[in-house]
């Protein structure tokens, strides 16, 4: 189709291009240097949703892509708009999410010049964007935005900034879309090297203990059928990193859980005791692999769509780079089926020990894990779950039950407190049909709570769950093991009743202060069709890692 | 162990500040960097001599591949390389001190690039050994000024770093 160009300013030129990309939402907070885009919206289909912190307009972004799979818009005006907006850039960089953040920026004629709220915005989010734009030159826009969303959405996903002044907003150009682009510099790689592939399945072959650890590049390049039908194919267990939560059923046989410090022991045990470990989009972070005693026995595949993360944590016998569902795809087709009986039932046999054992609760308080195992029983398959970060991070990803339609959302590199809630704000709007339920810290939740009148303002059903503790719990928990009980800025007396603040909202909710209450409560929550706050009460004292 | 990267970007605003920034923020050292554009008025190429193991170099590169505007990175080993920076010193001289200086610059094939009553600017264009050693000789005239380009970088017969 042959677009003729248009005479239109560079702010409707924005509104177009990101039409043409098929946004249909955009989280922001307005302030002048944005105006003239925001007020182009007006003419446009595109939702505009207002948040009450630049963060949160980020972070909604951010679980808006997770669910759909492709760059979602957050905007902010310049200064402290747009520095406010720098955590949720870097917590979608560190998470491989793909974003396009649009700043506004002061007049041209004072860049540099220490205007008022002028701010270097690429300059200060540069360590934490895939790349940024300063749009000096009108004419550019179209392009820019083009090479935005290509940039966010090929390669290794991630965020990409773009900075315009409002005078360049303001002016007309004549304008096209271009239908697409070439980056010379920049042509990911997609396919896997086929030597390496065949050198991979000999290695299977030869394996009697392999492993797969699955990361989060699993659900960025939608990879989950071809993760499944390899793990079924060659009868391997499969382990996940916090971003790869979700990549295979929870109830799959051939599921283990999460590794690392906060995770489950049977992963980490079969991480040390297996002979190959298909490492697969994940990067092998401090935090994921310092269970590891030694990886000198072990013959390590790590495919990955980032050569960078190759051989950087962990040694790496057989590196593939590229798309880690395309080359998935080819290793498929290269091995046999296989059985493992013994490395499995060996396996298995742990997996159904932790099961039972892990299934007696105290009665005092709500048990976190009998918690989260019920909103799961309760919630229809369609799902997302949004953890905070602290305990309740831990508790989430280590109970949490969910199959091929759901998803787990987390801050899983930054680890960013109060993600939770916006993130699930932005994973409602990406898919009505889905029951939303954000998992809260009480201190994460007052680093977000403000977004409850986002929520109520624009119509957005999610579903809030506060473990209250009344302490930042899991730093607690630190300064138990490492400060000899010393306990300091933890303690979080002077926090609101839960329920009251909800209803200042006019959200409904309730309190659930023991296990017998949990079934109700969650019921009800499900059952509500608008936003619905439980208010948890949980042991200072209870663990992060419930074993 | 010290490297010399020559590096292919996009002659854009701010790559220069996105590659610099890459090295501080990844604890990458550099001794010298030099920029300049090629016969490609779009291309600039960076020369960056930077310090570190095998495992640290395959990290620089891979890191500058990961930037958008970056179109080539390489490595060669220094006896593929001719490596070149220029040197620009001042040093004080005194009348009687010029045919000294004059015959120091003859026999190094330094060049003689400004003279006043009481100072003379050397130029030499050389690798980096020589150039200190070159800094050495000058130094008992005490040396005003030094200014040096950082190095630059081509590799030698036919081989070339093009886009
Ligand atoms: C923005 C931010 N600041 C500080 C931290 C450090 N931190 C990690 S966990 C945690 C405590 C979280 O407390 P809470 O939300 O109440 O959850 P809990 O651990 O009690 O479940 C803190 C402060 C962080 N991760 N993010």
């Amino acid at each position: 189709m042959q677009v003729s160009k248009e005479r239109v300013t560079v702010a409707r030129a924005m509104v177009l291009a990101l039409e043409h990309e098929g946004i249909k939402h955009i989280f922001g907070y307005p302030g002048a240097a944005i105006c003239p885009f925001f007020d182009e919206l007006i003419k446009s289909d595109i939702q505009n949703i207002l948040v009450r912190h630049e963060a949160n307009s980020g972070h909604a972004a951010s679980g808006y892509a997770r669910v759909t799979g492709k760059p979602a818009v957050c905007a902010a005006t310049s200064g402290p708009g747009a520095t406010n907006l720098i955590t949720a850039i870097a917590t979608a960089h560190m998470d491989s999410v793909p974003m396009i953040a649009i700043t506004g920026q002061v007049l041209s004629s004072q860049l540099g010049r220490d205007a008022f709220q002028e701010a270097d915005i690429t300059g200060a989010a540069e360590p934490f964007v895939k790349h940024s734009f300063l749009v000096k030159n009108p004419n550019d826009i179209g392009e820019v935005i083009k090479k935005a969303f290509y940039i966010a959405s090929t390669g290794r996903q991630g965020p990409v900034l773009i900075d315009v002044p409002m005078d360049i907003q303001k002016m007309e150009i004549e304008f096209e879309y271009p239908e697409k682009v070439e980056i010379r510099s920049y042509k990911p790689s997609f396919f896997g090297n086929k030597l390496q592939i065949k050198k991979a399945a000999e290695a299977l072959k030869n394996s009697k203990k392999p492993l797969i650890c699955a990361g989060g590049g699993i659900l960025s390049s939608g990879a989950c059928e071809q993760l499944k039908i390899l793990s079924e194919k060659c009868d391997i267990p499969v382990i996940v990193t916090m971003m790869g939560i979700g990549s295979i059923p929870t109830n799959h046989k051939n599921y283990y859980g999460m590794l690392g410090i906060f995770g489950r022991k049977i992963a980490n045990q079969a991480l040390n005791a297996c002979d190959l470990l298909i490492v697969l989009g994940a990067r092998m972070s401090d935090r994921a692999v310092t269970t590891l005693a030694s990886f000198d026995d072990t013959t390590v595949i790590h495919i990955d769509v980032d050569p960078a993360e190759i051989g950087k944590n962990a040694p790496v016998n057989i590196p593939i780079v590229g798309d880690v569902k395309t080359i998935l795809e080819q290793f498929i087709a290269e091995v046999e089926p296989m059985t493992h009986d013994e490395w499995q039932s060996g396996l298995f046999i742990n997996k159904t020990d932790f099961e039972a054992k892990a299934n007696t609760f105290q009665s005092d308080y709500v048990s976190p894990k009998l918690m989260i195992k019920s909103i799961c029983k309760a919630l229809p398959q369609k799902r997302v779950i949004c953890a905070d970060v602290g305990s309740n991070q831990i508790w989430t990803a280590n109970n949490i039950e969910i199959g091929e339609e759901g998803k787990f959302i987390t801050s899983g590199g930054m680890g960013t407190m109060g993600f939770s809630f916006p993130a699930a704000i932005g994973a409602k709007c990406a898919d009505k049909d889905a029951e939303v339920v954000a998992i809260c810290g009480d201190g994460s939740f007052q680093m977000s709570f403000m977004e409850l009148a986002t929520a109520v303002q624009h119509g957005i059903n999610v579903k809030i769950v506060v473990f209250v503790n009344n302490k930042l719990g899991m730093v607690r928990e630190y300064q138990t093991n490492n400060y000899a009980g010393r306990h300091t800025m933890v303690d979080l007396s002077g926090s609101p009743d839960f329920l009251k603040l909800a209803e200042a909202y006019g959200i409904n909710g309730e309190t659930v202060s023991k296990n017998e209450q949990i079934v109700s409560a969650v019921e009800n929550m499900v059952n509500a069709n608008e936003p619905y706050l439980l208010q948890v009460i949980v042991d200072k004292n209870e663990k992060s890692l419930i074993v | 162990m010290k490297h010399t990267i020559s590096i292919l970007v996009e002659n854009n605003a701010g790559v220069l500040a996105r590659i610099s920034g890459l090295f501080a923020r990844r604890g990458f050292n550099i001794y010298s960097l030099a920029v300049g554009v090629t016969e490609d008025e779009s291309v600039s190429r960076i020369t960056i001599v930077a310090d570190g193991d095998d495992y640290t170099l395959e990290q620089i590169e891979k890191q500058l591949n990961k930037l958008i505007d970056v179109i080539k990175v390489r490595t060669v080993k220094p006896d593929e390389l001719l490596q070149r920076e220029l040197v620009l010193i001042k040093v004080s001289c005194s009348a009687q001190q010029r045919h000294e200086l004059i015959s120091i610059a003859e026999i190094t094939q330094a060049k003689i690039s400004d003279i006043s009553v009481d100072s003379m600017t050397l130029e030499l264009s050389a690798n980096e050994s020589h150039l200190n050693n070159f800094q050495e000789l000058l130094r008992p005239y005490g040396i005003k000024e030094v200014v040096r380009t950082g190095t630059i970088a081509i590799q030698k017969g036919t081989a070339s770093l093009r886009i």
